[in-house]
Formats: C-alpha cells, structure tokens, sequence
C-alpha cells in the first residue's frame, strides 16, 4: 500500500515505529504534486525547500521525543488566506500577488507545534468569495474525483489536495460553507467549528463575524486530531472563547443508541437533487438502526439565511477590505494621478469581479439612508435565524441534513448567474449566521463518480455530539475517502 | 427588477468602495447590484418589529488587555512588502500641494 493511501493518524504512528521517516511522507506527497498538480492544480505555492529542512527538523524533535503528538510528521496544506510567516499568502487574489506575511497565523502555529509540516498553499476563491474555485486569479482548481467539474469553494485547493493525495489534511477556512461544500463535492471530511473556537488570528478577514478556519481530511478520527490541536484560546483574537472541552477524541465513540436527531424537513424540498436525497437519508437509516431516535421538523427560515448572509457577508467585506489600498503591501498600479486616483485604479485592476461586486453591495447596504433598511434589518434576522436554531436545539442533539443541493457542477458553468451559484450554499449558511459547528462527511455516490456530502450541525461546541455520530457512521461501513477514485486501498 | 439602480447611485457607490468603473462595467454593476438587492429584499417579508439587531452571536464583552508592546521591531520585513519604501518607510504619492 502506497503511503500515500494513509491516513494522518496512520501515517504519524507509522513515523514512530520506524516503518517511514518525515522525508519520506514529505518526498511522497511532492512527488505526487509533480504528477498530478499540474491537472488539478490545488496549489498556489508548493514550499518544497522549506518542507524537505522542517521534515528533517521534526524527524529530529520525534526521535529525541520532543515532539509526540498524533499529528507528528504529517505534510498539511494550508488555504492561502491564512498567514504563513515567510511564505507566500496570495487569497488567489491579483492584488495580494506578491505578499509575505511576517507573521504565522495561530493555528498555524498551533500545527508547526505539533510537528506538522507546511507543504503549501493550496488554490481558493479570490478572498474566500465564491463556491467553486473559479474566482481565483491563478485558475481553477478541478476536482480529483472528476477533473470536468469543480472541487466547490472557497476551499477547493484545499480539498481537492487532500482528495487527490497531494497532502494528508488541509487547513481551510468557512464563512458560508466555505470548508463542508468542497469537502462533500470532493469526498473528504470537513469541519466548521463553534465560532470562537480557532483563532482566527492571521486569517485574512472576509466576514469577521462568520469566518472560521477549519480541518479537511480523510476520515473523521483525524478530524477529533486537528480539532484538539488548532482550537486554542488565543489573546490576539479578541472572539476567540476560552473552552476546557478541546479534548475531541474523547467523543470518537461508536455508540448513537438514544442520540436524538432532527431531520428539517425544509433541506428536503423542491431543488434538491434526488441522488443527495437518498444518500443522505439513506445514512440516516444508518445511525437510525445504530439506535438513534431520528424525527422530522421544521427548522423555518431557511429561505431568508442566504440574503442575510450576503447582506452581512458584503458589508463585512467592504470594510475589511478597505486595507488593500497599494501602500502597505501588494499590487500598486503602475500610473496614476495622486493618492486618491492610485487607490481607485489599484484596487480597480487587483480585484477580481466577485471581489468587486460583494464591496459595492457592502458598500451600499452600509450607506447613509440604507443602513437600517438592509444591513439592521440583516442583524435582526440573523437573530431570528439563531432562536430557530436554539428551539431546535433544545428538542435535538444533532440536525443533519445534505451540504448542498447537487454533486459538484461542471466547470464554467456557475459563473455566469451569481444568484445560482449562491444559492449552492444554501444548506451551509444559516450555520454560519448562528455561530454553530457543522461537518461534512462523504456518504456515498452520484452520477459521474461525483461524491455526496452529510452534513451534521450542533449546538454551540457541541462539536463532540458531531464527531460522535459522524464516527458511528463512519464505523458501521460509511463512506471512506479510500472508497472513491478506484484506488486499491490496500 | 424592482430595485433600479441609477447613474449617481453607482457613482457614489464607486466612490465609497474606492473603485473605478469604466461605462461597460457600471451597466453591468447597475444590473448586478438591482438583482441582489431584489433578493435581498425577500427579508422585508419578516416581520422584525422589537427584534434586537444581533451583530455577535455569543453575550461577549468587550476584551480589554494591558497597553503593552509584546511584538518586536520587525519593520524591515513589513517594509519588504510595501509597493514603494523610502527611509524606513512606506511611499505614498503626494497628497497636497
């Protein structure tokens, strides 16, 4: 079996036997970008000099026992809107083409002091906007599973890395399903945590007040392991909670019997595809006969999360990204008259057109004489959208449902109609709105060897519940990365 | 479309979010921008009279730290990053007479 076929918690615990060492994960998966990046194209910037010392580094810190954790050795990729000190940081965007952050961000850093190490930084949409991967100013990334069609987004390279075995786990980023869409189209698992959990410290800011960085990998016991290391509190984050339950896989149980779980029956109506429905319900069943007590109700309000969220996502987005300006890092334009003319023609050619259309809306809805119309009325929905969500907490432990309405779509054809493809997150939003943690976990396959996504939503840091039943299912035979793509698996 | 988008509004909207457009662009921005708030404009069909605007979904206060210097003097590697640099520090183009 190739070592590429293992899993991060296999592969750290086969460095410590001995059977493999960290240059030979790290020179595995660099080959294995040489050979297949090329076509899907998961990375902006491989950092192979840098792997090959920090793999020799680790090697050492593993075998003088300074470093003994789960995650010891194992080659990440990280999304490139997260700060990595000294290494290129584009968020696929023109504008930041060229910057390198002096700094690392705190999960980042949370990873290196696990032993992980960075092989990357994988494609997204520019600044995290869009649901496809297409947005990015260095191309679209293709999805492992199915090089015709997208690996989702914002996330994409990151998922697609690990699906095409271009790293063991990724580090992601989610503000409106920006980790579990690209993790159910490509067949990985994905989690959003609690708001507050990570820090969100060196993450490059889209909207501040949904944005969380997040672990894609292969099942979902590597998933409790990058939990326990990247949730930390952090004093630069002045969101970041301070928890004493990061201990994640404590709740890798196989065991639902009596776990109450809520199917709302509005994720199953008209513009759900009939392939997601029945794999999804069909996983249901599973956890069902595993002695779960599974019952239908009605969440409400899923039709007004997504223009909640673009309201809130855009004026967010304006704001924060007011910071581009051609003077303290990145793309300048080459003439201009004055200050004021050098900002608007900067920014003008380093945006890309989703950028610029989600800042003019923010922009607007954050205007004089539109402000309580849109943006307030937004925040008072947003409220409404968290008390539906407390009722249904109070009756159940886990809501599941599917992660998006389709299997991957071709690429090219989402850009065209903003709304359309908006409207693909459509089940992944209001998690965001309401600060809760939702995972994607593979649970089977459509037309076009394209893989179907279960989604799992808690309650605030109640990840423990998710990872509990996402790792039952797991177990009864659920859908396994090494399921798909015709690999041997042994 | 509901929601249409005028000349003047654009062009202040240009101004807020320091963008220039050229004409093609402001059509399609007009056009884009009208069917997104048409969208929006679904929520006006909650009724959320006496309902508190909820801008952070946890009861958090604001966090308050010491006003100390805990990071080093990296302005050589900040400056690194800087599109134009002179002295020790950022260039920027003239901004008055």
């Amino acid at each position: 079996m190739s070592i590429l076929y293992l899993t991060a918690l296999e592969l750290s615990a086969a460095i410590k036997e001995k059977k493999y060492t960290v240059e030979d994960a790290v020179k595995a998966v660099l080959s294995r970008i040489k050979e297949s990046d090329g076509t899907f194209n998961c990375y902006i910037t491989v950092d192979e000099e840098g792997a090959l010392k920090e793999a020799a580094d680790v090697q050492e810190k593993i075998d003088n026992g300074t470093i003994t954790g789960p995650l010891a050795g194992v080659p990440v990729a990280i999304k490139d809107n997260i700060c990595t000190e000294g290494l290129l940081t584009t968020c696929a965007s023109k504008i930041l083409y060229n910057f390198v952050p002096t700094f690392s961000s705190e999960a980042v850093i949370n990873l290196k002091n696990a032993g992980a190490v960075i092989i990357g930084k994988t494609n997204m949409d520019e600044f995290a906007m869009g649901s496809t991967t297409e947005t990015s100013h260095f191309g679209p990334t293709k999805n492992p599973r199915n090089p015709e069609h997208v690996p989702g987004g914002s996330s994409g390279g990151s998922a697609s890395a690990v699906a095409a075995d271009e790293c063991f786990f990724a580090l992601g980023s989610d503000t409106g399903g920006s980790i579990r869409q690209p993790a159910s189209y490509c067949g990985v698992v994905g989690m959003k945590p609690t708001y507050g959990r990570v820090s969100r410290y060196g993450l490059i800011a889209y909207g501040s007040s949904l944005d969380q960085i997040g672990p894609l990998c292969k099942d979902v016991s590597d998933c409790a392991a990058i939990m326990e290391v990247i949730c930390s509190h952090d004093p630069k984050d002045s969101t970041s909670v301070k928890r004493d339950d990061n201990d994640f896989t404590k709740a890798l149980v196989d065991d639902v019997k009596g776990m109450k779980i809520g199917i709302p029956r509005d994720y199953f109506k008209e513009g759900l595809d009939d392939e997601v429905r029945d794999a999804v319900l069909k996983a249901v069943d599973v956890l069902k006969e595993k002695g779960a007590v599974v019952e239908e109700f009605d969440l409400s309000l899923v039709d007004y999360a997504i223009p909640t969220y673009y309201t809130i996502a855009a004026a967010e987005a304006s704001s924060n990204l007011e910071r581009f300006d051609g003077i303290k890092y990145g793309y300048r334009t080459e003439e201009y008259n004055g200050l004021h003319n050098m900002y608007k023609k900067t920014r003008s050619e380093g945006f890309g057109d989703e950028v610029k259309r989600r800042i003019m809306l923010g922009s607007f809805v954050l205007s004089s004489g539109y402000y309580d119309a849109y943006y307030l009325k937004a925040l008072k929905v947003k409220a409404l959208i968290k008390k539906a969500f407390d009722e249904a907490f109070s009756k159940y432990d886990i809501i599941i449902g599917p992660v998006a309405p389709t299997t991957a779509p071709k690429l090219g054809e989402s850009l065209s109609d903003p709304i359309a493809m908006y409207l693909s997150d459509i089940y992944t939003i209001s998690v965001n709105l309401a600060g809760l943690p939702g995972m994607s976990v593979p649970c089977g396959t459509g037309k076009d060897n394209l893989p179907i996504g279960l989604q799992l939503i808690g309650d605030c840091f109640n990840e423990k519940a998710l990872i509990r039943a996402a790792y039952a299912y797991e177990c009864a035979g659920g859908c396994y990365h090494k399921n798909f793509g015709g690999k041997d698996g042994d | 479309m509901a929601n249409i988008i005028s000349d003047e509004t654009i062009e202040y909207v240009g101004i807020l979010a320091k963008l220039e457009l050229n004409e093609a662009q402001k059509e399609a921005a007009k056009r884009d921008m009208g069917s997104m708030l048409d969208y929006i404009d679904k929520l006006g069909e909650l009724d959320t009279d006496g309902i508190e605007p909820m801008s952070h979904v946890f009861d958090v206060k604001n966090v308050w730290r010491e006003d100390v210097v805990t990071n080093g003097d990296d302005r050589e590697n900040i400056l690194k990053n800087a599109p134009g640099e002179k002295d020790g520090m950022f260039e920027v183009p003239k901004t008055f007479d």
